[in-house]
């Protein structure tokens, strides 16, 4: 496997590797960007420890704002915040929020042109044990089709402190999209991370596959089992949704000719289908999506939940071969 | 401008019921009843109450309006428009392609205004934000935010107020315009709202109920909360729907139609007529 040298990673198969969730990168960032910052205040809906704003909370108390379990409230009180001039970072489970305050994100943030900063954490199926109604699957889609809006999704915990330094600096509303579970710690400080830029993280030739947050780990360790086999899976990190790398993306379609994209998250309206609508216009190609097959979770650890549903190492890889092979018949 | 006699803040409000019939006439479309039952209070805000500079619209120590239900942007626009935000002129572009004026208020046509709205039960979260901001930057400026009766029916609408209670909002006031109607018929029908004063105080609100119409017990309402600390101030102001056209008053099917102009010239009419009984009543 060819890790692409210029992102810097650590093995990905070294059994050292530290692990974190996103949500704690998104915290840790917060309240860093609230020493940087004295504009910056975060509000929560009674989830400010299961969002990690406990961080900010202990250095600036004066500058946290619980609003009780009102997530409506959330987002338009945040809007008011930042009328006045403030950046207001509002932290939820992204099943209420986004999920229950779209419409209040969509007038009073978005249309309303507020420098409002939103992390949803305990996203995807890696929310486990809570089952189907925690396991938030539609963000992104609910995200992405609203102007103005910037819409990140890191896949590890260093990377989650600098999407969140990337939405502070990127004047305008901003999504953050964060996990529960503790996700290896492969990307370094030298990693880049530019908003609206694919990473290629490892090189090949016969197939792409395209993941962003949690499911980024597991494809560079399906390119790793289908290596053996003598499949050369380039693996790339979409971590920007609202802004697909058209570039890339149409360079990753004519080097591989398929694509195949990988989310914790339904196959409709998230990764998937903004590498489609890029493709399509840009660069057509086969694309295959993988992710939540329009169904809802269940409980479970996640890691399981995420076996059940293909979205672990061998689901990953089996789907590539699969992939492949439909289309070794018709060559 | 401030106006200092409660005649001349009657007038005022009759120039804005004019201004908002001429306004939706050539819309063919918008909000009427709404509008012309908020005339008074918003006479008392833009011509006695608030501090603001039209020439500088975001002077940072002027005083914040949040209008929270949208489809009265007529009442406001006609307001900001005598208070010497835009010619009056300007307002005839109501609704239509290119205007400034949208049909509900909006932060990026307008940057005048100080919120975008139209979906319900968002202002007074949003005014709570705006009314936090102050509070922590120390500032004295106040945040004034006209809600609908109708909208108390938005579960947001008590999010915010347990929230403004909680961060002793005292630079926070909200007008609720109690005027029974909404589109499908009569508040209390549709689904009762009850003693709303008793209910924002239950909230942990100080509430003062008053005629929406006298210009006197307005004025003295934004007094009191001025001089109430500790907890933010909602006045329930009864006012009639489609006040000062008799065809319009009280009238459900008004809230959300706009006059052709054989009505609009009835309308108009009959202000001039109240205009008059305005100018020759005794001070």
């Amino acid at each position: 496997m060819r890790l692409n040298p210029k992102m810097h990673l650590l093995d990905p198969l070294s059994p050292d590797l530290k692990k974190a969730a996103t949500r704690e990168g998104f915290g840790a960032a917060v309240a860093e960007i609230g020493d940087k910052d004295p504009n910056v205040v975060a509000l929560s809906s009674d989830v400010a420890g299961s969002v990690q704003l406990h961080h900010f909370i202990k250095k600036h108390p004066g500058r946290f704002f619980n609003v009780g379990v009102a997530e409506q409230n959330l987002a338009s009180v945040a809007a008011g915040l930042a009328y006045a001039g403030k950046t207001p970072f509002i932290g939820a489970f992204a099943a209420f929020s986004p999920g229950r305050n779209w419409e209040q994100i969509r007038t009073t943030i978005c249309y309303g042109e507020a420098n409002v900063k939103i992390g949803g954490s305990h996203t995807g199926l890696d929310v486990g044990e809570d089952g189907a109604t925690h396991q938030m699957l539609e963000d992104i889609a609910l995200m992405r089709s609203l102007p103005g809006m910037l819409v990140l999704s890191p896949c590890d915990y260093l990377e989650a402190k600098k999407a969140t330094e990337a939405a502070w600096k990127t004047k305008g509303p901003a999504y953050i999209r964060c996990t529960r579970g503790k996700l290896p710690i492969f990307t370094t400080e030298e990693t880049p991370f530019e908003v609206g830029k694919i990473n290629l993280l490892v090189e090949g030739e016969d197939i792409a596959i395209v993941a962003t947050g949690d499911t980024v780990f597991p494809s560079i360790l399906a390119a790793a089992e289908l290596e053996k086999e003598g499949i050369s899976a380039a693996v790339a990190n979409m971590h920007t949704l609202s802004h697909p790398d058209e570039q890339m993306l149409a360079k990753l379609a004519q080097r591989c000719g398929t694509i195949v994209t990988v989310e914790d998250h339904q196959v409709k309206g998230g990764l998937g289908g903004a590498v489609c609508e890029t493709l399509a216009e840009a660069s057509p190609a086969r694309v295959r999506r993988h992710g939540m097959l329009m169904k809802f979770g269940e409980s479970g650890p996640g890691a399981e939940v995420m076996r059940k549903y293909g979205l672990d190492p061998k689901g990953i890889a089996n789907l590539v071969r699969q992939e492949l092979g439909a289309w070794k018949k018709e060559g | 401008m401030k106006l200092s006699s409660q005649k001349e803040l009657s007038l005022m409000a009759n120039t804005i019921r004019q201004d908002i019939i001429r306004m939706l006439v050539p819309a063919a479309s918008g909000h009427t009843a709404g509008p012309l039952g908020l005339a008074d209070i918003f006479s008392v805000l833009y011509f006695h109450e608030m501090s603001y500079d039209p020439k500088n619209p975001h002077w940072p120590d002027r005083d914040r309006l949040v209008l929270s239900n949208g489809h009265c942007a007529p009442v406001l626009y006609a307001s900001m428009a005598r208070a010497g935000y835009f010619p009056i002129e300007e307002t005839l572009t109501l609704r239509k392609l290119g205007s400034r004026f949208q049909g509900h208020p909006s932060r990026h046509w307008m940057p005048e205004v100080e919120n975008s709205s139209g979906p319900l039960g968002e202002g007074l979260a949003i005014a709570c934000g705006i009314a936090l901001a102050g509070k922590m930057d120390g500032k004295r400026w106040r945040v004034y935010c006209v809600t609908s009766d109708g909208e108390h029916q938005e579960g947001s609408t008590w999010e915010a107020a347990m929230f403004a209670a909680k961060y002793k909002l005292d630079n926070l006031v909200a007008i609720c315009d109690r005027n029974y109607i909404q589109i499908d018929g009569n508040t209390e029908d549709i689904m009762p709202l009850g003693d709303l004063a008793e209910k924002y105080r239950a909230f942990g609100w100080h509430a003062i109920s008053i005629d929406g119409h006298d210009i006197g017990a307005i004025i003295s309402a934004f007094e009191q909360a001025r001089g109430t600390k500790g907890k933010p101030t909602m006045i329930i102001a009864y006012t009639t729907p489609g006040k000062g056209v008799a065809e319009f008053e009280r009238k459900y099917e008004w809230h959300g139609v706009a006059p052709n102009k054989e009505q609009a010239q009835k309308a108009l009419a009959q202000l001039s007529e109240e205009r008059k009984r305005i100018e020759e009543a005794k001070e």
